[in-house]
């Protein structure tokens, strides 16, 4: 009897993959070390069901989990050794936490009765990620773990998703345990979806029905809602122009007639501008960032606001709402799309339209088709957009090239762009491409990355070399820090400081991992360039030399208010 | 633009778990606001921890600081108050020479005048206790201060609010609330 007892025991580290397994994953990313070698030695009877990605650096191991659940909308899970590991992890789990991914980081860590005495690999991870989680927990025994990962997948991806860290000692791992899962539900201290107050609903609706010149705001909330068909309605009847921060990219398509573009600090002209403009402020699933509003001083004073959102801490914090709706988003659009009239609103969409013609003619026209010799980004993402369907997957990274390609590439489907925003996090690109491709292989995923972004995390070109990860990736190569020259010439009186990139031969480099390279930097080989990688079946590289010193404009200034962007 | 700054007793109730103390001082560190006094302990709910943290800021950036400690998951409620709101005590302790409290002296009519406790009484030195506001237990380290302090401690600012709304009642709204979410799996962003 008690021997037949005894067999049904497992280690705690087969728990970890066994509740892996009972959550749905079936891939993860991660790197090996000494305290999670239990849970690596778990994996390996498992492979088939738990595929592990093993990438070249833990930063490269989170920052796919990221692309992975940006892209496919589910947990990234993504696992660590104790110490230099678990830091490893922290550049992802910060960008996770304020760009708002689901993840759950599994770290190991140090015998229990090590802790607290400088052991060898021991860092404090649950101090160390305490500020950039949105829950953490230490495991000291192998009883805790089915509780810590089933509560750590609820509250990554419940409400307002976040990253969340399991830190897990050694010894845990090591010891047998009768294991039992069951998946958890809720606890009385955390309240995911508050219930949206219909008062405040009827008083927006009243808003909505009288207002001249509404304009909305959206955000990466409604993709994380799952909400794009209810904000699709929602715009569609109340007929108000709509514009995006750029972590709600994708959630409605570029072409629709009432996307007015992109908001904030190199954001289109006319949304910008009219945001002083309008009378009722519609923002949702939005948070406000500096980015998007300038100077708050002189943001949009004359306007209502209406903020609908489901962070309660979010409301009041950088700009003050007459009316707050808390809650869920795929709740309160659809009462609200109910209870509006159905409404058109053809002059205040003319101004958008007469300030888009001349954003076009002063900044567009000339990126896209430029007169000199030198190629622009812009016209990369142009043709990009022209010779593939607009259903690709785009992974940017940091800096002007991000914000040229969320400015100009074309989005036909929604968790198509991803991008760090709120940490803008350099190096974040290859990694999330890889992770975002291996969770959508059926999609093409395009990764856009600098030269200076590039090569803070270039050893991932490994993963795609061990896995075949069929990612393209184009580098806009300006050999500079672009983003941070461009404000060196706007604001440094042109001191180049430490911006000019004395560059290796990527072509050598990238051959070196097996992947097929091009190299582009006359305008008459671009196009068949990009056919050629986007027809190509595995991974590509393509390294198109740009313009040095173009700069990403119109532009809002620090400091200056949204309506004083400039389009020089 | 100048906002008034006033005192604030921010009390904070969470569940009993390990580093939650940190998640809370965290939240006033990441704004660089000082935490004047904290106490922390068991409230009159079983398995309910309370702190009471005292603050200068305006009113403004206080309901930032709520919001910011309610989103913790493990943070069950925060509240704030002025002085006005609530009844609130600190204890303080002090030590000193015996010698300096021998009958008839200056000492021991300072201590009398004060209403302070002797809590024990050694060959060496004694310890007083003052329970009072932060202003009446300095007042008397003050006037002690002359014939010697040992040693001194005060507590952080323990707080009962006056508004009458009990954490029970708190508690429970909050507990049917999370059974009411039914359909679990309308809270997942499940494919
Ligand atoms: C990790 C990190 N370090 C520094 C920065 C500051 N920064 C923002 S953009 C930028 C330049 C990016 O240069 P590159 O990758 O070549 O892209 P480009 O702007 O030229 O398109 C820098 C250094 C950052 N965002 N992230």
């Amino acid at each position: 009897m008690v021997k037949n007892n005894e067999k049904k025991k497992i280690s705690g580290a087969q728990a970890v993959v066994k509740c892996l397994i009972a959550e749905g994953v079936d891939l993860i990313f991660g790197y090996p070390g000494g305290a999670i070698m239990p849970v690596y030695d778990a994996l390996y009877d498992v492979e088939e069901e738990l595929k592990h990605v093993l990438t070249r650096h833990e930063q490269g191991a989170v920052h796919a989990a990221q692309g992975y659940a940006r892209a496919t909308g589910k947990v990234g899970v993504c696992i660590a050794t104790s110490g230099p590991g678990a830091t490893n992890l922290i550049t992802g789990i910060a960008d996770a936490q304020v760009d708002s991914t689901p993840l759950v980081c599994i770290t190991g860590q140090v015998a229990a009765h090590l802790l607290g005495s400088d052991a060898f690999q021991e860092t404090d991870v649950i101090g160390i990620s305490m500020p950039v989680t949105k829950w953490n927990f230490q495991v000291t025994n192998a009883q805790e773990i089915p509780f810590a990962l089933a509560k750590a997948f609820f509250i990554a991806r419940s409400g307002k998703p976040g990253p969340v860290l399991v830190d897990i000692t050694k010894d845990a791992q090591f010891e047998p345990f009768h294991f039992n899962y069951t998946t958890f539900t809720g606890m009385r201290s955390y309240l995911p979806i508050p219930k949206f107050n219909k008062g405040m609903c009827e008083k927006v609706i009243e808003q909505i029905n009288e207002a001249e010149r509404p304009l909305i705001l959206f955000g990466q909330g409604v993709i994380l809602g799952n909400a794009e068909s209810e904000f699709k309605d929602f715009i569609e009847k109340s007929g108000i122009p709509s514009a995006w921060t750029i972590l709600g990219l994708s959630a409605l398509d570029s072409d629709h007639y009432l996307n007015v573009g992109m908001l904030g600090m190199h954001g289109n002209y006319a949304p910008n501008k009219l945001t002083n403009e309008c009378d009722l402020l519609i923002a949702i699933g939005m948070r406000f960032d500096d980015r998007v509003t300038g100077n708050l001083e002189k943001y949009a004073k004359q306007a209502q606001i209406v903020h609908i959102e489901i962070d309660e801490a979010e409301i009041n914090k950088n700009v003050f709402a007459n009316y707050p709706l808390i809650g869920d988003v795929k709740e309160i659009l659809p009462y609200l799309t109910a209870h509006i009239e159905a409404r058109t609103h053809p002059e205040w969409l003319q101004q958008f339209r007469e300030l888009e013609k001349e954003e076009i003619e002063a900044v567009i026209y000339q990126e896209l088709n430029p007169v000199v010799d030198q190629l622009s980004m812009g016209e990369v993402l142009n043709l990009i957009n022209e010779v593939s369907d607009n259903k690709n997957v785009i992974v940017s990274d940091v800096g002007q090239h991000q914000m040229i390609t969320c400015r100009y590439a074309k989005f036909k489907a929604s968790k198509s762009s991803i991008t760090s925003g709120g940490l803008g996090t350099m190096g974040f690109c290859l990694p999330a491409a890889i992770g975002a491709k291996m969770g959508e292989p059926n999609k093409e995923v395009i990764a856009i990355v600098g030269d200076g972004g590039f090569q803070m995390t270039l050893q991932e070109l490994g993963t795609i070399f061990q896995f075949k990860t069929a990612v393209k990736i184009i580098l806009l190569n300006n050999e500079f820090l672009g983003m941070v020259r461009q404000w060196q010439e706007l604001f440094f009186d042109k001191r180049y400081a430490s911006t000019t990139m004395i560059n290796p031969d990527f072509q050598t480099i990238v051959a070196g991992y097996g992947i097929e390279t091009n190299k582009v930097k006359q305008r008459k080989y671009l196009k068949g360039a990009i056919k050629t990688m986007l027809d190509f079946e595995g991974p590509y590289f393509l390294e198109v030399m740009v313009g040095k010193e173009n700069n990403v404009f119109p532009m809002v200034a620090t400091g200056d208010s949204v309506a004083d962007i400039r389009l020089k | 633009m100048y906002k008034l700054k006033e005192k604030y007793t921010i009390s904070v109730f969470t569940e009993d778990v390990v580093g939650i103390l940190n998640r809370v001082t965290i939240i006033f560190t990441r704004r660089k606001i000082n935490i004047e006094s904290i106490a922390a302990g068991e409230s009159e709910l079983d398995g309910i921890y309370r702190y009471t943290i005292v603050i200068t800021e305006c009113e403004e950036n206080v309901i930032k600081i709520i919001k910011q400690l309610e989103k913790q998951v493990e943070v069950i409620k925060a509240v704030y108050h002025l002085d006005n709101d609530v009844v609130f005590q600190e204890i303080a302790l002090y030590k000193v020479k015996t010698s300096v409290l021998a009958s008839g002296g200056k000492a021991e009519n300072i201590v009398r005048a004060h209403n302070a406790r002797v809590l024990t009484v050694e060959t060496a030195f004694t310890v007083l206790e003052k329970t009072g506001h932060k202003e009446e237990t300095q007042s008397l380290f003050e006037e002690l201060k002359p014939f010697g302090i040992l040693e001194f401690v005060r507590s952080g600012r323990v707080a009962i609010t006056k508004p009458m709304k009990t954490l029970a009642s708190i508690v429970e709204a909050m507990e049917k609330e999370t059974e009411s979410q039914d359909n679990i799996s309308n809270l997942f962003n499940l494919k």
